[in-house]
């Protein structure tokens, strides 16, 4: 309160609001040219599809403050109702992603009704403990899911769009039709969290008390956040049957939920585009570590460790903090 | 006193075997200014929660504009009317000061729009500044509210709870860790407020009070100790007792 203003408001906005306020543009611009600058396709598709998936579990992580480790619940439901509908009731792609979506986003609202009211570590071991119940579950229900196999069959040589009927074998075409619907998640995702919703998200994220003070349902709010997110996964959890033709059991393991957490951590929490970047920094990583050495699960948690300890903002989340002071 | 805003009944609060209060029951008047006191361990900050909807008490009623709110959970509190600062600085640090006035308003109207832009709802935006010049940091709204000093940071809390139209604003210890300056201001700022606002203000130091409150109450051992005018506390026999070696009393006047 002193006669110096140092913080008068700002006449010229800094790069970074503008870049900030195009972010889906931007974001989308990226992506439209990303497979050319990609080693082979099929990278690119699943850097695009588990890019999502952390998108979705950003929501609740990175934005609200909740880590879940028991994400992998929606990805897996995703993927096996979205498989299941085109395996055993014959029905068509489109819908098939719809069904995985939303059955994602009911498990999200069982979930999520048992595991709001818990935080910290707790909230962290329910999710954990729903997720391998619904990890059993699909296991036990062979006959639909396959089982210990996975679901095989979920093979779409030709996908009808409008009318005109397109090679989904083709690698090309299935990124492009993948990311038609990861751009429309990104555009609503990026609405919401310009929304008056994604405020109170932050509040509750920076200061739950505080928030509750203010008037805000903080349980329900976070049942909100967290039912969402599992919608999200669960669209990445479909795009990624249809993009593998299978879906494996493991998607639904403990290990796919802690992958995300990884993700998150690498990429930047709570930043728009650092779900993208991390979910690529984790499957190079992986990519070339495997080529290395047989033991690059090691070298993977000591890249996680250095993270955690040095750089907390992540790969995105430092650049931008750099890119901030310049 | 014939129009409370606020009354509460017998108040109990228990914690196991512990007791903080025992029977308190206190009314306060619309449009005036009310402070409890007492020394350390009265009970002040129990009561303070009790009063927030922070603690539901063991015992007695809380009313407000004749309701019975007893027990009625935190969050709604905010939007019958009730807001409050906390003891301990309570920002959203990473948010910035508009944004933090701001988010505090819209807890009135919009909690679960998810598709519009926030920064379609002007209205809000206004009023955030609005409130932010009124407590003296208009020239700070963008910065993040961790990076206020402390004095700040508790002007911006008041600017927030300020935020939800409140019918009555409880503030707990708001002087709490200030330097004399800040505390110079703070209670200036309270002053203000006061001409147009019904006001609770919990504090330690009787001294800053006095003068200033229209109406005091003293707890002592989680028990109602005295209330009345300044001049009625001044002149206790039982609340010098209970101040006496804190030379809280002598000072008086305006702080």
């Amino acid at each position: 309160m002193t006669s110096i203003d140092l913080t008068a408001p700002r006449d010229q906005p800094h790069w970074l609001d503008v870049a900030s306020r195009y972010r889906v543009a931007l974001t989308l611009a990226f992506l439209v040219i990303f497979p050319w600058i990609t080693p082979y396709e099929a990278l690119a598709v699943n850097i695009l599809v588990l890019g999502l998936y952390a998108l979705g579990f950003n929501l609740v992580f990175g934005y609200t403050g909740l880590l879940s480790f028991g994400h992998a619940a929606f990805l897996g439901t995703g993927a096996y109702g979205c498989g299941i509908a085109i395996v055993s009731y014959k029905i068509g792609w489109f819908g098939a992603i719809l069904i995985g979506t939303a059955s994602a986003t009911l498990l999200g609202v069982v979930m999520g009704f048992l595991a709001i009211r818990t935080r910290g570590i707790y909230f962290a071991m329910v999710t954990l403990a729903l997720s391998m119940c619904v990890y059993y579950a699909f296991y036990q229900m062979q006959s639909l899911t396959g089982g210990e196999n996975g679901l095989r069959g979920v093979n779409l040589q030709t996908i009808s769009v409008l009318g005109v009927s397109l090679p989904f074998i083709n690698p090309t075409v299935k990124y492009y039709v993948i990311l038609a619907f990861v751009a429309v998640a990104i555009w609503l995702f990026s609405r919401i969290l310009a929304s008056p919703f994604g405020a109170v998200l932050e509040a509750i994220r920076e200061n739950e008390e505080r928030a509750r003070a203010c008037g805000y349902d903080v349980a329900r709010t976070k049942l909100v956040a967290f039912i969402i997110s599992g919608a999200f996964c669960g669209l990445a959890g479909a795009l990624n049957a249809i993009h593998l033709s299978i879906v494996p059991i493991e998607t639904l393991h403990y290990t796919t939920s802690g992958q995300v957490v990884m993700m998150s951590l690498l990429g930047g929490m709570g930043t728009f585009f650092g779900p993208f970047v991390g979910a690529a920094a984790f499957l190079l990583i992986e990519d070339v570590l495997a080529m290395l050495t047989s033991h690059w699960q090691l070298f993977v948690g000591i890249i996680f460790i250095v993270f955690v300890l040095f750089f907390p903002r992540g790969i995105w989340g430092s650049l931008l903090q750099w890119a901030e002071r310049k | 006193m014939s129009d409370p805003v606020l009354v509460a009944q017998n108040i109990g609060m228990s914690f196991g075997g512990f007791v903080a209060l025992k029977n308190v029951s206190v009314s306060f008047a619309r449009g005036k200014l009310t402070a409890v006191i007492g020394p350390n361990g009265a009970g002040k900050s129990t009561f303070f929660n009790v009063i927030s909807g922070a603690l539901t008490p063991t015992a007695g009623q809380i009313s407000f504009d004749g309701r019975d709110i007893t027990g009625t959970p935190p969050h709604l509190f905010a939007r019958m009317g009730i807001a409050k600062s906390f003891q301990i600085t309570n920002v959203f640090p990473e948010l910035t000061a508009r944004e933090n006035v701001r988010v505090a308003a819209q807890a009135l109207s919009e909690r679960f729009q998810l598709f519009r832009n926030r920064d379609s709802y002007g209205a809000l935006i206004d009023k955030a500044d609005a409130l932010l010049t009124l407590v003296g940091l208009g020239a700070r709204r963008f910065n993040r509210a961790r990076e206020l000093a402390h004095g700040e940071q508790r002007s911006l809390e008041i600017a927030m709870a300020l935020a939800a139209d409140p019918k009555l604003l409880l503030l707990d210890e708001p002087t709490a860790g200030m330097s004399p300056e800040e505390t110079r201001e703070m209670m200036n700022l309270i002053a203000r407020l006061a001409e147009q606002r019904t006001i609770v203000l919990v504090e330690h130091k009787m001294k800053l009070v006095m003068g200033l409150a229209e109406h005091l109450v003293v707890l002592h051992h989680g028990e109602l100790l005295a209330q009345g005018s300044s001049d009625d506390i001044r002149n206790n026999d039982e609340v010098k007792r209970v101040y006496l070696g804190q030379g809280a009393v002598a000072v008086g006047g305006r702080a």
